[in-house]
């Protein structure tokens, strides 16, 4: 219990969570599930040639770039962070 | 030369008539010729917080039909020589207008004033159109909160679809007391969600509301919100100015006040 409360988010996160999730299904029409669906895939992937930390991977689809300069097409982000590059 | 800028947001209520007017007044305040025009046919509101709403006699509506000239539509501004108003009609809908109508009454304009301005109704449908069929620019406007942001992200995306690539993020209503104790996404969390370059932040100000109940937009004033719009103007005429240390700011500002008030 004592747990819960230190882990608790503030109500911050939860909204900065909650949006990054609600924004990515309203800019391209994917749904939450499809994004986990992808992500899952390309984990399994990369997993094959390199050991990386699935659990704190991210994927993102952004239809602005940087700066406010507006790109054409939407671009797949993944940040994979990998702990071992050789994968034995 | 002139710029045309559309003050937008999708939600309603996160103050875009309020930063129209602020901006409008501050440049005009710099000596900038400027003309505000409310596109919010039906539901008109500029007017008020401008306090002008006694001097209209045309609006935008007729001058679109040609009832009018549209220098007979124009209201100057009390205070400022060089500041106007083109007012919205209260009596009919958004479809009495069209976006290519829109686009030919503001090139009339363009070569008689530096700045037009022009207040976006909410939502996304034809009055939003309306308001961005002739801008070159556009300033979102939005408040820390789930439900702006995401109307926000939705426009953004709509003004890109329409090739408005200039477009700059205004966060309204901030309140600092709220982003320390982790209840409120800060200015930084906002621009990271929403990847716009930040033209200004403006904080929760009681004197917003002040003013507004007085038709007396604030920008210039000693108060925070004040600082912020006139900031805003200076980053809007290319001038790079810091951003305001609202922790700092509140301090300061109720000091001052608190000796005011003693007064």
């Amino acid at each position: 219990m004592f747990k819960n409360i230190l882990k608790r988010k503030s109500s911050k996160e939860i909204a900065k969570d909650r949006l990054k999730i609600l924004l990515i299904s309203d800019r391209v029409n994917c749904s939450p599930e499809m994004m986990e669906m992808i992500k899952n895939d390309i984990a399994q992937v990369i997993s094959k040639y390199m050991k990386i930390d699935t659990k704190s991977m991210e994927i993102q689809i952004t239809k602005t770039g940087n700066k406010g300069r507006g790109l054409k097409n939407p671009t797949l982000y993944a940040n994979i962070p990998i702990l071992d590059l050789k994968n034995d | 030369m002139s710029e045309v800028i559309v003050v937008t947001s999708g939600k309603g209520g996160v103050g875009k008539t309020t930063t129209s007017a602020n901006v409008g007044t501050g440049l005009a305040a710099m000596g900038k010729k400027v003309i505000l025009i409310d596109t919010d046919i039906g539901l008109r509101n500029l007017d008020v917080v401008m306090g002008l709403e006694n001097r209209i006699v045309y609006n935008l509506v007729d001058v679109v039909e040609g009832n009018c000239r549209i220098k007979q539509a124009i209201i100057r501004d009390k205070r400022y020589p060089t500041l106007f108003l083109l007012p919205s009609a209260q009596t009919r809908d958004k479809s009495a207008v069209n976006p290519s109508q829109m686009v030919r009454m503001i090139s009339h304009l363009k070569d008689q004033f530096d700045y037009i301005i022009l207040d976006c109704p909410a939502g996304i449908e034809q009055g939003f159109q309306n308001a961005i069929a002739g801008a070159d620019r556009a300033l979102v406007i939005t408040t820390p909160e789930v439900s702006a942001i995401r109307d926000a992200d939705r426009i953004i995306g709509l003004l890109e679809a329409n090739e408005i690539h200039k477009i700059d993020l205004i966060i309204n209503r901030i309140r600092y007391d709220m982003i320390k104790r982790g209840d409120m996404m800060s200015s930084e969390d906002v621009v990271e969600i929403l990847s716009l370059p930040l033209l200004g932040m403006v904080p929760d100000d009681e004197n917003v509301v002040i003013a507004t109940n007085q038709g007396e937009p604030l920008v210039g004033s000693n108060t925070l919100a004040g600082k912020a719009y006139q900031n805003i103007c200076y980053r809007i005429l290319g001038r790079e100015v810091p951003f305001l240390d609202l922790e700092k700011g509140v301090s300061f500002w109720a000091r001052v006040s608190g000796i005011f008030h003693k007064g």
